[in-house]
């Protein structure tokens, strides 16, 4: 399978199954499509009827244009075949390992964002903050079900994480006593709405956290619109002097400034420039989950505007680099060639398997967004996973359980999706959140049209 | 008329040197709600 397109003058193909990516110009790329499933002599009549007024599309050098397919097909190159559907045996499967915690240690929240997920932090529950003892417990059961992985990751989240942080700096220290005692080396992150931040949780969080996730939707008049305090106060102006502050002093360690867009800022690109033009440079921001009947839900309908506005900050964000102005897209950030393997493009996030979430009473759900609904609860931090056939259920849910992917050019690049987000639009895990799927799709192009474009100016 | 092959990781290559798990959750690492954006973090592959 080979995706063709053009972007930003770029003609790209990527070879689905064997992951290359070659940059093309409109003949070869129109090669590159005719010869997937024409033969050779047709393919070279072709090329000279369909490019007449190109001098340089003659007989000889339309041979020689596909010696080079043919070459890069012999290669494994070009047109490879699927050789992961029956591979399962090779597959790394470990049942009941673990490697990966998000700690709910907040279900609680000092903002009240109508459009919060969680349901303004409480996740359809009481209030509640996670103590100490659980979050201590949470790391044992972390490392006792980690096998021989090294690297373990917990995520403070919530709800407001900072509502709770004596307990969040207690159990950092005791996840450091762990790592000098078992060599395992935790990744603690926090992901905060700022209103907390603080000379000592800056301070705290630059030294501890391996990575720090703050809230800000973009221009003031769009955060304040969601984002605002129980007395319906926005909270723009108390955030961005705090989150600037915390970014100057983070250095060179990992950060996100990280928004949310809905239908009333469909031109979010405004949004991430002015993050950008605050002086951040690591951005990220995502389309609203919510129920698809709320006024800020985004749909189908509002494709073409979507993908205008990730087209545009593309090729916006290649200007400021010119420019030395850079920043960072996490949905543009592609390592080429040192990106995952098959095994992670296959398992997807781990979600219900190596990766789960905890209640601030320890009970233990597939991931964050399952949390709140007693369908998905899998059991609790002292008797481990006690529902086995839900955990079955999320292992077996890999890339190849989803049959509407099997067509799907980007199908290497997500794993198949969301859990959580095909659950909520069809009902079952293994679905597809066909309006996540579109936008997913345009982001990768635009994100290997972005390494292409890199890839010609280093060469210049 | 060009046809340029980018460096990019051999994925049929890494049934066999991948599998690892050392890599960072992708949920955990910015947006939580929406695995390509995660490098890989093998020591072989490194």
């Amino acid at each position: 399978m080979v995706h063709t397109f053009s972007l930003n003058g770029f003609d790209i193909a990527l070879d689905v199954y064997s992951g290359a990516v070659h940059v093309c110009d409109p003949v070869s790329l129109a090669a590159v499509r005719l010869y997937e499933y024409g033969g050779r002599e047709e393919t070279a009549r072709q090329l000279l009827a369909d490019f007449p007024e190109n001098p340089e599309v003659t007989p000889e050098a339309a041979d020689e244009l596909l010696d080079t397919l043919d070459d890069l097909k012999a290669r494994g190159k070009l047109y490879a075949d699927d050789p992961y559907r029956d591979s399962g045996t090779l597959l790394r499967q470990d049942p009941g390992l673990v490697k990966a915690l998000c700690l709910h240690v907040a279900h609680a929240c000092n903002l009240a964002c109508s459009y919060c997920f969680a349901g303004q932090g409480r996740y359809q529950g009481e209030a509640a903050l996670m103590p100490c003892v659980v979050g201590k417990k949470a790391l044992d059961f972390l490392v006792e079900r980690s096998g021989d992985r090294r690297h373990l990751e917990v995520d403070f989240f919530g709800g407001e994480p900072l509502l709770n942080w004596d307990m969040v700096k207690d159990v950092v220290a005791y996840g450091r006593e762990l790592e000098r005692k078992t060599g395992k080396v935790f990744r603690f992150t926090l992901t905060t709405n700022g209103i907390l931040l603080n000379d000592e949780v800056t301070e705290f969080c630059n030294r501890e956290m391996h990575n720090v996730v703050l809230s800000l939707d973009g221009r003031p008049d769009v955060h304040d619109f969601y984002r605002k305090d129980p007395k319906g106060r926005g909270s723009y102006e108390e955030v961005v002097p705090k989150f600037q502050r915390f970014v100057k002093l983070r250095g060179d360690r990992e950060y996100y400034i990280r928004g949310t867009f809905t239908r009333r800022n469909r031109d979010f690109i405004k949004d991430i420039l002015h993050m950008a033009d605050l002086g951040f440079d690591r951005l990220s921001m995502e389309p609203v989950v919510t129920d698809p009947d709320s006024p800020e839900a985004l749909g189908l309908e509002d494709l073409p505007e979507l993908f205008s506005q990730y087209e545009g900050l593309a090729r916006e964000m290649l200007a400021r680099e010119k420019q030395g102005k850079g920043f960072r897209f996490y949905h543009y950030m592609l390592d080429l060639a040192n990106g995952p393997c098959i095994h992670k493009r296959l398992a997807g996030c781990g979600s219900g398997t190596e990766y789960l979430a905890v209640t601030p009473s320890g009970d233990l759900y597939p991931c964050h967004q399952f949390v709140g609904d007693r369908d998905f609860k899998l059991g609790n931090l002292t008797q481990g996973v006690t529902n086995e056939s839900l955990r079955a259920d999320f292992a077996r849910n890999t890339l190849y359980a989803h049959p509407a992917c099997d067509n799907c050019w980007a199908k290497f690049y997500c794993a198949g999706g969301c859990s959580a987000n095909a659950y909520h639009a069809t009902g079952v895990i293994s679905g597809t959140y066909d309006f996540g799927c579109e936008l997913f799709r345009k982001r990768m192009e635009c994100a290997i049209m972005l390494a292409a474009a890199r890839e010609e100016k280093k060469e210049a | 008329m060009k046809i340029k092959t980018l460096n990019t990781r051999d994925l049929k290559a890494s049934l066999k040197d991948g599998g690892c798990g050392e890599c960072q959750t992708s949920c955990q690492s910015a947006c939580k709600t929406s695995v390509a954006n995660q490098p890989c973090e093998s020591e072989a592959q490194s």
